[in-house]
């Protein structure tokens, strides 16, 4: 690949803590080779911070490799930035010119307060999976596996489902700060399943409360979620929680 | 038995480098470790021991506290069994969410004894796979009882809805795996890893709901708390606010994985490290084999001095593409620009039997060769080709056959072979394009090895059990079950059949005898000692206010490992290694500068704590690589090597585990627990 070495403005939300207010600060990244990932021009930036006597820039991450959905950024006015199905931490900065500045902000939603600059508490996610999302069944009574066979398109939809990254990009873009893709697509990945059928009703009618609960929005089938999620959740799930829950609703013994 | 010889060797290197800032490094030989492998037959060890260990009355479970670190499959599996089981169970992780721990990032797939397939597979033969695998320097008793209960993991699994990959008729489908001769291998696409993940993550938040398991999440454990000899707590910080909290428990399970990042560059997640693990070691637990680490061939190549981390492509990709280096020295060409005689295809002329298909370590091996002697290729000239030129011209004419197609052009062909290969592959070759931004079908992929995995790790009995009492280490981060080189899809099996299947019945064992001991109120004097020398230790990393940065040194720490105690180690370049570590730690405890406070969130204090641990354990590599005077697995000594270059094993010295034990700065004392081979004969590998 062809590679050359440009210069970008970073516009970067600053915020000490949770109740700092906050505010956008400026920064010039130079030299910044397009090979790099966004993350490691973060790296290159934090360095020279920490050599001038500066605070570096917090920001969650981990594995760098798309996968454990720790990374969080909202870049140009959108989760993730501009590729599509993609992370952070996959984005690199062939995705941007000679000159361009990069606003890059904390994932913004009620339900996910800012911890530091650009780290959010996402703990909510979890919450909403303790709410209903397994299947109640304790280590050493499982029968053999394949005594239960699963048609393949279910166990593929299923898998589909499953991908999800727990990142919160979802979340970030909606206008509404609705987490209904996050929670159908667990609600889907069980559903489908002939071992998550005992507990259909209730993990979806208990979840969806969490959900309610931790403060996000509700969904108006803007469609943002499906957009930006960088393993390409599909919005139909959302469709099948609303199955799901209108179902349990109405035929609950409860 | 050996290593006066290296005591001396070190020891004279000691007195004639370092005269005034070295300590001498002492070895000796004592035969105090106790496996506590039950007698009788292998097939019967871990059933004999399941119907008479000690066990625990649900009543008294409720009484029992259990400290978990680390949420990967070891630690998550094990907390969710634990809770299950009626214990009271804390359980700790650095990142933001259990279900983010570096296990979610594993591709292929986990090995399973389930014979589905009517191949002839058995658990005897995934024993026997295992311990060959491991070049015979694992313990037969422990991989035969991974094996045997590799089978109610995946039913365990299927349970909890993890979607496995199927066949049309319903059941579980299986693929093939690191050379093995049998279909053993369950997979979900390429994210077995992080599916068996959110499943024991499922069953942890389970517990949680239940009120069985309390979860600490951005937590790292920064001290173990000792009392009249046992295990009795952690002190960890609070990430967030940089408070140091005390946790009482009956037992404490390490489940932290592995220390690859020592290394700086490897397929580790960036907070992946050893150390609550060396904390363990500094109190008394023994660190077993740290020399044997893993070196996967296919990964994406360095692309510059910014590079954080490097991406694995999956093994599976050698099956069809064909590994090259050009045959001139420097070349500059475009890979597509050089002439297929002007292209040295080094593993199919070195290894004519096995050719690109040849074991994780020796295809490793060969590519440093090349890239040393000035043949690699890409910017850094640290890489050498796989092309997918052949294999898609190869699937084109198979498709054209399939299709009828008579006298077709190339160009179809081509075409054809390309949406073979996208089929098969396409996720990888997508993954790989995202990195470099280079099209691997139109272009050769550049490649080269990476660090991976580390077999080294606590020392432990067949019980889980360290050195130290009541303190366990589970999964990657014990040294238990892959001996020297740990074969595809086997980490996975390993670390849920410790948390699932192993540790519910052995903990029971200690823990019977431990039912009188009421909490411990967390202002005991050892509590607030342990707290003290953590918060000692940080007010004196963040008061060097030095003027080079916590990330630069872990990087020249990196390049020592790689460069003296990598893919191929020599004595001249261990002894210079820790000669430089030692230069290291010194130069970093007096210069590193930690910006930020103490009582915030700060990043660069965790990773100055994690570096500091990091630098003493690349000491203690190099003096176990120095130590094994033998090549074996993932661990190549350029003096011990056949006619061919290959590995050559020493079993009649070293056939042995090296456990160390920390005996003061700069000192360890070696202790040996010797490896008998009852069932299964060790033998030479060979590729050609």
């Amino acid at each position: 690949m062809e590679h050359k070495n440009i210069n970008v403005k970073l516009k970067v939300w600053r915020q000490r803590n949770s109740n700092d207010k906050g505010s956008f600060e400026t920064y010039d990244a130079n030299n910044i080779s397009t090979e790099m990932s966004f993350l490691e021009m973060f790296d290159v930036l934090n360095e020279e911070l920490i050599r001038d006597g500066k605070d570096p820039i917090a920001f969650d991450h981990d594995c760098r490799e798309g996968i454990c959905g720790m990374c969080s950024m909202y870049i140009n006015g959108r989760p993730h930035g501009p590729w599509h199905a993609n992370t952070t931490c996959q984005l690199h900065m062939r995705a941007f010119n000679d000159g361009d500045t990069i606003v890059v902000e904390p994932w913004r939603a009620k339900a996910f307060p800012v911890i530091k600059d650009l780290m959010v508490d996402r703990t909510a996610f979890d919450r909403i999976i303790q709410a209903g999302g397994y299947v109640s069944v304790n280590t050493g009574n499982a029968v053999d596996g394949n005594s239960i066979p699963i048609e393949k398109d279910k166990a593929d939809a299923s898998f589909a489902a499953a991908m999800c990254i727990g990142c919160g990009a979802c979340v970030a873009a909606c206008k509404n700060s609705s987490a209904m893709l996050f929670t159908s697509a667990k609600v889907a990945h069980l559903a489908l399943l002939p071992q998550g059928d005992p507990e259909r009703k209730s993990r979806v009618v208990n979840m969806i409360a969490q959900m309610d609960k931790e403060g996000f929005g509700a969904c108006t089938n803007t469609g943002a979620c499906e957009a930006v999620c960088p393993k390409e959740i599909s919005i139909s799930n959302i469709a099948r929680l609303n199955m799901e829950y209108t179902s349990a609703c109405l035929t609950s013994d409860k | 038995m050996f290593s006066k010889e290296v005591a001396e060797l070190l020891q004279k290197l000691n007195r004639d480098e370092n005269k005034d800032d070295l300590k001498i490094i002492s070895i000796q030989t004592n035969d105090m470790l106790n496996s506590k492998i039950p007698a009788g037959p292998l097939e019967n060890k871990w059933k004999n021991y399941k119907s008479t260990c000690k066990l625990v009355n649900p009543a008294n479970k409720r009484k029992i506290e259990v400290i978990v670190v680390g949420t990967g499959l070891a630690g998550a599996s094990a907390a969710a069994a634990l809770g299950e089981l009626g214990y009271k169970v804390k359980a700790f992780c650095f990142q933001d969410s259990p279900r983010r721990a570096h296990s979610i990032a594993a591709q292929g797939g986990i090995n399973a004894a389930k014979n589905y397939q009517n191949d002839g597979d058995s658990i005897y033969r995934l024993f026997y796979d295992t311990i060959k695998g491991g070049d015979y320097r694992a313990r037969e008793g422990n991989v035969h009882r991974l094996a045997e209960v590799s089978g109610n993991i995946i039913d365990q699994c299927v349970a909890q809805g993890v979607p496995f990959a199927r066949e049309y008729g319903g059941l579980l489908s299986n693929r093939s795996f690191g050379g093995t001769q049998v279909q053993r291998t369950f997979y979900a696409a390429g994210q077995t890893g992080q599916q068996l993940l959110i499943g024991a993550y499922q069953a942890l938040e389970r517990q949680v709901a239940l009120g069985n398991v309390d979860m600490y999440s951005r937590h790292e454990m920064l001290e173990l708390v000792m009392i009249d000899g046992k295990t009795r707590g952690i002190i960890c910080r609070n990430l967030v606010t940089g408070e140091l909290e005390r946790h009482f428990g009956h037992a404490v399970l390490l489940c932290t994985g592995g220390y690859g990042n020592v290394f700086y560059l490897s397929t580790n997640a960036m907070g992946s490290n050893v150390t609550a693990n060396w904390k363990a070691h500094k109190k008394g637990a023994l660190f077993a084999n740290p020399c044997f680490t893993q070196i996967h061939p296919t990964c994406i190549p360095v692309s510059g001095d910014h590079q954080s981390k490097l991406t694995l492509m999956s093994e599976s990709l050698r099956n069809d593409g064909r590994i090259w280096v050009p045959k001139k020295q420097g070349d500059n060409r475009k890979p597509n620009e050089i002439p297929e005689e002007e292209r040295d295809y080094y593993l199919e002329r070195r290894y004519p039997a096995f050719g690109n298909l040849v074991p994780r370590d020796v295809a490793s091996r060969a590519a440093k060769e090349r890239c040393d002697a000035g043949y690699g290729v890409g910017t850094s000239k640290q890489a050498v080709y796989l092309d997918y030129a052949d294999a898609i011209k190869r699937y084109g004419k198979i498709e054209a056959n399939k299709q009828g197609l008579a006298n077709v052009d190339e160009e179809t062909i081509i075409k054809l072979g390309k949406e073979v290969v996208k089929e098969k592959y396409g996720n990888l070759f997508d993954m790989y394009e995202k990195i470099t931004g280079e099209n691997p079908y139109e272009v050769p992929m550049r490649i080269y090895p990476a660090v991976h995995y580390t077999m080294g790790g606590l020392w432990v009995d067949y019980e889980l059990m360290t050195t130290v009492p009541g303190l366990y280490a589970l999964g990657e981060c014990n040294f238990s079950d892959h001996g020297a080189n740990r074969l595809g899809a086997s980490a996975l099996m390993q670390g849920l059949a410790d948390g699932y299947f192993v540790i519910p019945y052995t903990i029971g064992n200690y823990l019977a005898d431990e039912i009188h001991v009421k909490p411990i109120p967390t202002d005991h004097p050892a509590f607030a000692d342990a707290e003290s020398k953590v918060r000692d230790r940080i007010h004196m990393l963040m008061n060097i206010k030095g003027t080079q940065t916590v990330e630069s040194f872990h990087k020249r720490l990196g390049k020592i490992m790689w460069d003296k105690c990598g893919m191929a180690r020599n004595a001249e370049g261990l002894k210079q290694a820790i000669k430089e570590i030692q230069q290291l730690k010194q130069e970093f405890w007096s210069d590193v500068r930690i910006p930020g406070e103490i009582n915030e969130m700060n990043p660069e204090l965790d990773k100055a704590n994690r570096v500091a641990d990091f630098i003493e354990l690349g000491e203690l590599m190099c003096i176990d690589a120095l130590n094994r005077e033998e090549s074996c697995g993932g661990h190549f000594r350029e003096e011990h090597q056949t006619e061919e270059g290959e590995a050559l094993r020493h079993d009649d010295k070293f056939m042995y585990v090296a456990a160390w034990e920390m005996k003061g700065d700069h000192e360890w004392q070696l202790h040996k627990e010797d490896l008998n081979y009852e069932v299964v004969k060790p033998s030479q590998r060979s590729y050609k």
